[in-house]
């Protein structure tokens, strides 16, 4: 008995010590430029965990959910950075974030929400292609958003007074900065993973799953169908709108060309992929689209001089190609997922 | 007895055709009230204009003395009205547990914050929950298969699993569209025993069902409907004996 | 009033282009309910290999709409295989799939075509030789050039026999029967998978039609063509009722003016402050407007909720 109960503990201990020198073993191993890939990926989880919320439990398709993200990233870019000469800390950026992306999320869902399955999709799709046109034009005759050329020379991320793209001596020991985010971000990605769990399993989350299976007879259990999508809508809009936030902090440069429909795409495909309602599914999904095209990006060439004696396809070209081919080929032979949530698992083997 | 349910000159059209005219009814407290009615007679429209799915064109609807909100479904399982469905409709991908908890959603309250920091009132409104559907699952005889998915279970057990999660929204008034549709004779007898239970426990029973025997063993009252109207609404002895029924469901040839 | 008909004329010329493309989405979703996402890249395709076409025969001495005419059908015949394909590949094995499923198989074709495009042709932008003088014709004080006139003559003739194959031909029946119901189809003995390769094909050769007269219209071509011109017709598919032939023409036809009328005055109405460049999100307006107040499109049958 006492061994059954301990042993989650020592497991979890395990975890949390690997988790805590991930970073140092990554970048003594691959260098720099995986420590960093490992910081967006944190950030691909964190949004694909705010998707999952829509899609995964409320069953409504957002094809625009990049758009949040970008409310967030842009919110963070004016209130921190010479553009406006505003430096606002970052503890009262993101919460704003939430704040501001849940209310798009709202002023987008209130009109929308009552719309058969795909033609949401299409007018999400259309929102979020709206606010990147607009990011991209607001320059005139008022510069908001200066434009295509973005903003830059954003501030970074800084907690108790020490900017995280700076490295930190503790005890004599140096953490680089890359290092310092990864942690920022893993704590983060922690909270948000278990404000997930949490709210699957309430009343909330129960009724999110209800719509998703059937509407009709949601309504009929007594849920308020139209509000209770829009809390879904709010909630997966202000994980974005904090993961925006802290892409701008960590880039300190946004620009309009980072919330194009692909990346929408992306984070859908994270969330499909790995198992739609599923978190442990979907952080792998995140964890396995925000590595894997990285990696070809950085071994393809090297690959092709050694196996070819030259670079016959451009890695850039040959990395997308794998990952349309990726989201064909998991489809036709997993459509619920890579790791879908094993109750589901049961029910398409039998179908 | 006093009136639970007074429906008053309802009236429901689909396009030029009038599904429903002029259809009144009482629902007395405590009583199993019988709908019956050939193919196509307007029950099931009926049932829908009552339970909100479909706004009605004409009429009244009193429910427990208060007048009933149009539109909006969940506004009337919150009056105390709850349904099943003609084809169940259950949450496929929750378990049976699941779906009656679900059931428990308009008479429970902790929102968002409450679930994200799991405060106490939380906890202990979750677990009622819990207690709540495994009583209900128990109580419709089903209490075995609560962590099975709802669509592995057998036909009937899906039938006393849509009344169990009907049953969680604390209803008043107890609305079953053709329940026994697709039984057999044995789970028909056994689902009778189950709804006569509910009356003995005090719960009102608006029944539709096409199985006239059953309909007339288990109904202190029945009304029947042809073509959208009402043709009588009176003790089951009575309907049975009165030529407009039995014209209605076998029809005169000449008319 | 010039400024007015001009924009109308050029509206008119984009939308017809945007009413094909359109017709592509909405017959794939008639019959299958599904949004075939690959389709935008499936126009691109075919004006790329017209373009390649056109310019391997350039040389050959052959008169100028013969080979035209030539590239215009090898483009149709490869879209067809590449319409079949897709179908056969990434949508037929999903048909009981869930119903996300098809939906990023599509956006997975989309991105290998892409991606394929970008291998064969390169990223940069074909110029497309203009077959046609550059004359134009005035109608009431609006300039229309011969290029414009021949797109909305091709246009409205293929749209009249795309009507005429749907409404008088055998296949047209067995195509809208299966759009009504795919298992009484098949109990009346339509083959509906046969139908539904059919849709595609002809949905991929009508793109590949408006994929040559839209880089024609332009004179470039380039890779990413297909993606934002692919979402406007989706637009204008859903504008007119999805699922319906007569409302995806309406529905592109009418986006296209919108756009073209909208970029020519939203600098006025706005007094400066919104410029041309906002051109493109008229279409995505437009659209959530539409699908607010009237959710089935302006010809689409009214869909209630069944209980």
């Amino acid at each position: 008995m006492t061994s059954l109960r301990t042993k989650p503990h020592l497991g979890l201990a395990l975890i949390a010590l690997a988790l805590a020198l991930l970073p140092f073993v990554v970048s003594a191993t691959l260098g720099n430029a995986w420590l960093r890939i490992l910081d967006f990926a944190l950030i691909y989880i964190m949004l694909a965990l705010g998707l999952n919320i829509v899609v995964g439990f409320a069953g409504l398709l957002d094809l625009g959910y990049i758009a949040f993200y970008a409310v967030g990233a842009y919110l963070y870019a004016l209130l921190a950075s010479p553009h406006f000469g505003l430096h606002w800390p970052v503890w009262a950026i993101l919460p704003l974030g939430a704040l501001v992306a849940g209310v798009f999320g709202v002023l987008l869902g209130a009109p929308t929400l009552r719309l058969r399955g795909d033609y949401l999709a299409i007018v999400t799709l259309g929102f979020g292609e709206i606010v990147r046109i607009f990011m991209n034009n607001l320059n005139a005759p008022i510069n908001i958003t200066n434009g295509p050329k973005g903003i830059a020379r954003i501030d970074p991320i800084t907690i108790a007074g020490h900017p995280l793209s700076k490295s930190l001596d503790v005890f004599g020991f140096t953490v680089p900065g890359l290092a310092l985010y990864y942690y920022l971000f893993l704590v983060l990605a922690i909270l948000i993973i278990v404000v997930g769990i949490r709210l699957q399993d309430s009343r909330i989350g129960r009724a999110w799953v209800a719509i998703r299976e059937d509407e009709i007879a949601a309504k009929a259990c007594g849920i308020d169908t139209r509000n209770v999508k829009l809390l879904a809508f709010a909630m997966g809009a202000s994980f974005g709108g904090v993961a925006g936030g802290l892409f701008a902090g960590f880039q300190e440069f946004v620009s309009p060309e980072s919330f194009g429909l692909m990346e929408s795409v992306m984070v859908l495909c994270m969330v499909v992929l790995g198992g739609m309602g599923h978190i442990p599914g979907v952080i792998l999904g995140g964890l396995l689209l925000a590595v894997l095209p990285e990696a070809f990006r950085h071994g393809a060439a090297p690959l092709q001089q050694a196996l070819f004696g030259k670079t016959l396809i451009d890695p850039e070209n040959l990395r997308m190609l794998l990952f349309g081919l990726a989201l064909i080929l998991v489809m036709l032979y997993k459509p619920a997922g890579l790791w879908p949530e094993p109750r589901h698992r049961a029910e398409l083997k039998k179908s | 007895m006093t009136v639970l349910l007074e429906a008053h000159g309802i009236g429901k059209r689909f396009g030029g055709v009038q599904a429903l005219k002029d259809v009144s009814l009482t629902i007395r407290e405590g009583e199993i009230y019988g709908l019956i009615g050939p193919n196509g007679a307007g029950k099931t429209t009926f049932f829908n204009v009552l339970t909100g799915l479909y706004p009605r064109d004409e009429g009244e609807i009193t429910f427990a003395g208060q007048p009933l909100a149009l539109g909006s479904p969940h506004r009337v399982t919150r009056a105390g009205i709850a349904r099943t469905f003609q084809n169940i409709r259950l949450f496929a991908n929750m378990t049976a547990l699941e779906n009656v908890m679900v059931g428990r959603h308009a008479r429970t309250k902790v929102d968002v914050g409450g679930a994200v920091f799991r405060t106490r009132a939380q906890r202990t409104e979750e677990a009622a929950i819990k207690r709540r559907a495994e009583e209900l699952l128990h109580y419709v005889g089903i209490a075995d298969r609560a962590n099975d998915m709802a669509k592995n279970l057998s036909y009937g057990d899906q039938r006393r699993l849509e009344i169990a999660r009907a049953l969680a929204t604390e209803p008043k008034l107890l609305a079953l569209d053709e329940p026994a549709a697709g039984m057999n004779a044995t789970e028909t007898a056994s689902l009778r025993t189950l709804i006569a239970g509910l009356r003995d426990d005090g719960l009102t029973v608006l029944l539709i069902e096409h199985d006239v025997k059953l309909v007339m063993g288990l109904c202190d009252r029945v009304a029947v409907l042809d073509y959208g109207q009402k043709i009588i609404e009176d003790i089951p002895a009575t309907v049975r004996a009165d030529p407009r029924v039995i014209e209605a469901y076998l029809g005169t040839g000449a008319a | 009033m010039d400024i007015f008909l001009q924009q109308l004329v050029n509206g008119l010329t984009l939308g017809s282009i945007y009413a094909l493309v359109a017709l592509g989405y909405t017959m794939v979703y008639g019959i299958l309910g599904l949004i075939n996402f690959a389709h935008g890249e499936v126009v691109m395709i075919g004006a790329l290999v017209a373009l390649a076409v056109m310019k391997l025969l350039a040389a050959s001495g052959l008169p100028l709409p013969l080979i035209f005419l030539i590239a215009l059908i090898v483009a149709a015949m490869a879209c067809m295989v590449l319409g079949f394909s897709i179908e056969r590949i990434a949508y037929r094995p999903l048909r009981n799939a869930p119903r996300l499923a098809p939906l990023i198989t599509a956006i997975g074709v989309s991105i290998v075509l892409q991606q394929l495009a970008m291998m064969i042709w390169g990223r940069s932008y074909h110029a497309v030789p203009s077959l046609l003088p550059a004359e134009s014709y005035e109608v009431l004080g609006a300039q229309i050039t011969q290029l414009q006139l021949i797109i909305l003559l091709v246009a409205a003739l293929t749209m009249t026999g795309l009507i005429l194959l749907v409404n008088r031909t055998r296949l047209g029946r067995a195509m809208r029967a299966t759009a009504e119901n795919p298992a009484i189809a098949g109990l009346m003995g339509v083959d509906a998978n046969r139908i539904i390769a059919m849709t595609f094909m002809i949905g991929s050769a009508l793109g590949a039609l408006a994929g040559v007269l839209v880089s024609a219209n332009y004179g470039i071509a380039h890779y990413n063509m297909g993606f934002m011109l692919g979402l406007k017709a989706f637009t204008a598919a859903v504008l007119g009722g999805i699922g319906n032939l007569g409302g995806a023409m309406l529905g592109g036809v009418l986006l296209g003016v919108i756009e073209a009328l909208g970029a020519g005055y939203i600098g006025d109405l706005t007094g400066g402050v919104l410029g041309s460049h906002y051109q493109d999100v008229f279409a995505f307006f437009v659209l959530i407007v539409v699908l607010v107040f009237r959710p089935s499109g302006l010809m689409g049958e009214k869909v209630s909720e069944r209980a």
